[in-house]
């Protein structure tokens, strides 16, 4: 499980993240929404532990053991991983190595893993180098199911990704995160309920277009605005608020009571 | 046969003429009267020290002789070994050479020039040994020659002449290891080579470096390739060397001439280190590539390039990246010089240090920070050499991957 509680977060002194609290139950993926430069990367940076966030107060829970100041790479050793949106060109580095390093030393078929997400062409290329925006996503996708995480970051999936590759990287993502159709369909001994229960992965997805939507289904949503995350539990309903209204009237009517989102940003 | 006394003369005249570049060192320390070692069978070289043994192979030099298509060593002064397996191959010891078979006159002293320095001059006054390599007309080698220069003597200075020719049509792969002795504290290695690359004729010259602190070397080597032939030279040097400069040049002296040097530097504290490539392209279509990747490790390295297009239709490129690890300087001078319409010649040059983005990126996939930065330094020293055997480019990579890129 992941329980955020009152996390506050700065980088280079300027404020990005007021009193979050979330929580993600095992088996659970959240979306997560919010116009650019609203936090969501910063949310997803910090709860990785990349350097420059600085949590002013409040704490990250993960299975159980506080995390908020523990180094990355402990991070990812516990079971977090992320699918970056602008991951480093590493010169040098073969992306086959670079599976190899996510598998942390268990024995996998690169070769096999890469095909499943139409990679396998650039195994024996510099880890990033010259990738295209969709080739990116594959490749990051690859590096997460080679780690196996528990609970999975991901910034952006689908931007860059054409049509055609589109299905692919929903459809990995669904696997990735248990939700998709063979899971909770699978014609085996246990009732879809007990599969239902079964699941263990959690998932964090950052979305602008929603597409993800169309290949899982998520058990909540939020929108970022102005630093300050408001809850809502239908995605799609978020979705559709926020293409017919805008972010700010959206946040607005999910905390129906609640100050105008602007004001409460400034308030916070 | 040109005049020997000729020479000599002009060696003399330079003997304490100090190197255009480079710290000019006092030759005068160094033992120069060396005993002579005794000749040694494959079945003695196999017996020689458990560790004498490790430092050969850590420069790519397997005593016993698998996969490789000769061998020659040279231990000190003399000449210990010379063996070659393959047909279409010679290998000899340059004196034995120069005075048994006349050609070899025609290629000594006949790019590098005997009297460019001292030590070129102490090349000739006072030659100990060498090699002398030549692919004869279209032969091929499948395994690569092995040629070591060792030194074991403490303080000595080693004197070597190799001659390498690939002749029209041929295919020669070398990898050449020096090597210093566990127990040697201070020495100094002048090597002298000469590559003859003939028309057609591919020749690959792979050196793998295993220094020692106090050592100081003075590589004195020019090439020259004919038409359509390709010069593929490779520099590997991962140990401490006190004091090193050498400034390889290579003449592409007919149409569609290929030369490419790649080098591979790491530092440490007491290392001074200026290296360089040049390449002269001549004719049209000739090609020059010139890669460079250095680590400092709190020393100085100079990393030198010099291309020079003296014809239309040229294309090279010229690549020197440094990373300053724990200090040091790190310095890239890189040097185009086009003297004509429709040459293309182009640098990149980038002195720096490892991207934190790069660490953190690693780090989230597992990698303490230690193993982030180790992984990040071996690629950054890896490089793909194209038109090097996979047993070679092997050899380099494992030379990479020994160094303790844990303590950068």
């Amino acid at each position: 499980m992941l329980l955020i509680e009152d996390l506050q977060v700065e980088l280079a002194g300027k404020p990005l993240l007021k009193h979050i609290d979330l929580e993600i139950k095992p088996g659970e993926t959240h979306i997560l929404f919010g116009p650019n430069g609203s936090g969501k990367t910063s949310l997803l940076m910090t709860l990785m532990g990349m350097p420059g966030y600085e949590v002013k107060a409040g704490r990250i829970m993960f299975k159980g053991q506080d995390i908020t100041r523990m180094p990355i790479h402990e991070r990812a050793r516990l079971g977090l991983a992320m699918a970056f949106q602008r991951p480093p060109t590493i010169h040098g580095l073969k992306s086959r190595q670079m599976v190899s390093i996510c598998a942390g030393g268990r024995e996998l078929d690169v070769d096999d893993m890469a095909r499943q997400v139409n990679f396998d062409g650039f195994l024996d290329r510099d880890v990033n180098a010259g990738l295209s925006g969709g080739e990116i996503k594959r490749s990051e996708l690859l590096q997460l199911m080679a780690q196996d995480a528990d609970l999975m970051l991901f910034d952006e999936p689908e931007s860059g990704v054409d049509l055609e590759n589109m299905h692919l990287v929903g459809e990995t993502i669904a696997h990735l995160l248990q939700k998709n159709a063979e899971v909770i369909l699978n014609n085996g001994k246990h009732s879809i309920a007990e599969r239902r229960r079964e699941r263990n992965k959690m998932g964090l997805i950052i979305t602008h277009t929603g597409y993800i939507l169309d290949y899982l289904e998520a058990d909540a949503g939020h929108v970022l605005f102005g630093g300050v995350l408001s809850c809502a539990s239908n995605p799609r309903e978020i979705l559709r608020c926020i293409g017919q209204n805008g972010y700010e009237e959206c946040v607005a009517c999910m905390m129906p009571g609640a100050p105008h989102p602007l004001e409460q940003a400034a308030r916070v | 046969m040109p005049d020997q006394p000729q020479l000599k003369t002009k060696a003399e005249a330079a003997k304490n003429k100090a190197a255009a570049i480079g710290i000019d060192l006092d030759l005068s320390g160094y033992r120069h009267a060396l005993e002579p070692h005794q000749l040694m069978a494959e079945t003695d070289l196999c017996a020689l020290p458990q560790d004498e043994q490790r430092s050969l192979l850590m420069a790519g030099v397997d005593v016993s002789g698998k996969d490789r298509g000769g061998t020659f060593i040279m231990k000190d002064s003399s000449t210990v070994h010379c063996s070659v397996k393959q047909e279409g191959i010679e290998v000899l010891p340059i004196r034995q050479a120069l005075e048994h078979h006349a050609w070899v006159r025609d290629y000594y002293w006949k790019l590098v020039q005997v009297d460019a320095d001292k030590y070129t001059a102490a090349a000739e006054l006072d030659l100990h040994d060498g090699y002398v390599i030549r692919a004869k007309k279209g032969s091929k080698t499948i395994y690569p020659i092995q040629a070591c220069l060792y030194m074991d003597q403490n303080n000595i200075q080693q004197n070597v002449h190799n001659i390498i020719v690939a002749e029209e049509g041929s295919e020669l792969h070398i990898i050449s290891g020096c090597a210093t002795s566990p127990h040697l504290e201070r020495g100094l290695h002048v090597g002298v080579s000469e590559f003859y690359v003939h028309k057609n004729a591919k020749l690959s010259f792979t050196m793998i470096h295993n220094w020692s602190d106090g050592v100081a070397v003075r590589p004195r080597s020019v090439a020259q390739v004919e038409e359509g032939g390709l010069f593929l030279s490779n520099y590997v040097c991962m140990k401490p060397v006190t004091s090193l400069q050498m400034y390889p040049t290579c003449h592409l002296v007919g149409p569609g001439a290929v030369g490419r040097f790649y080098s591979i530097l790491v530092g440490s504290p007491t290392s001074d280190i200026d290296m360089g490539g040049r390449v002269i392209l001549n004719h049209p279509g000739c090609r020059a590539e010139v890669v460079s990747r250095a680590i400092t490790n709190g020393g100085k390295i100079m990393a030198r390039g010099h291309l020079v297009g003296n014809a239309p239709g040229i294309k090279a490129h010229l690549e020197c990246r440094g990373l300053i690890l724990h200090g040091g300087a790190m310095l890239a001078v890189p040097q185009l010089d086009g003297f004509t319409d429709g040459v293309e010649m182009s640098h990149e040059a980038a002195v720096g240090k490892i991207a934190q983005d790069e660490i953190n990126y690693l780090m989230a996939r597992g990698l303490n920070e230690d193993e982030a930065t180790a992984t990040i330094v071996r690629g950054f020293l890896s490089v793909d050499i194209p038109g090097l055997p996979t047993q070679l480019q092997a050899e380099i990579d494992k030379a990479v991957n020994a160094t303790d890129a844990e303590g950068m």
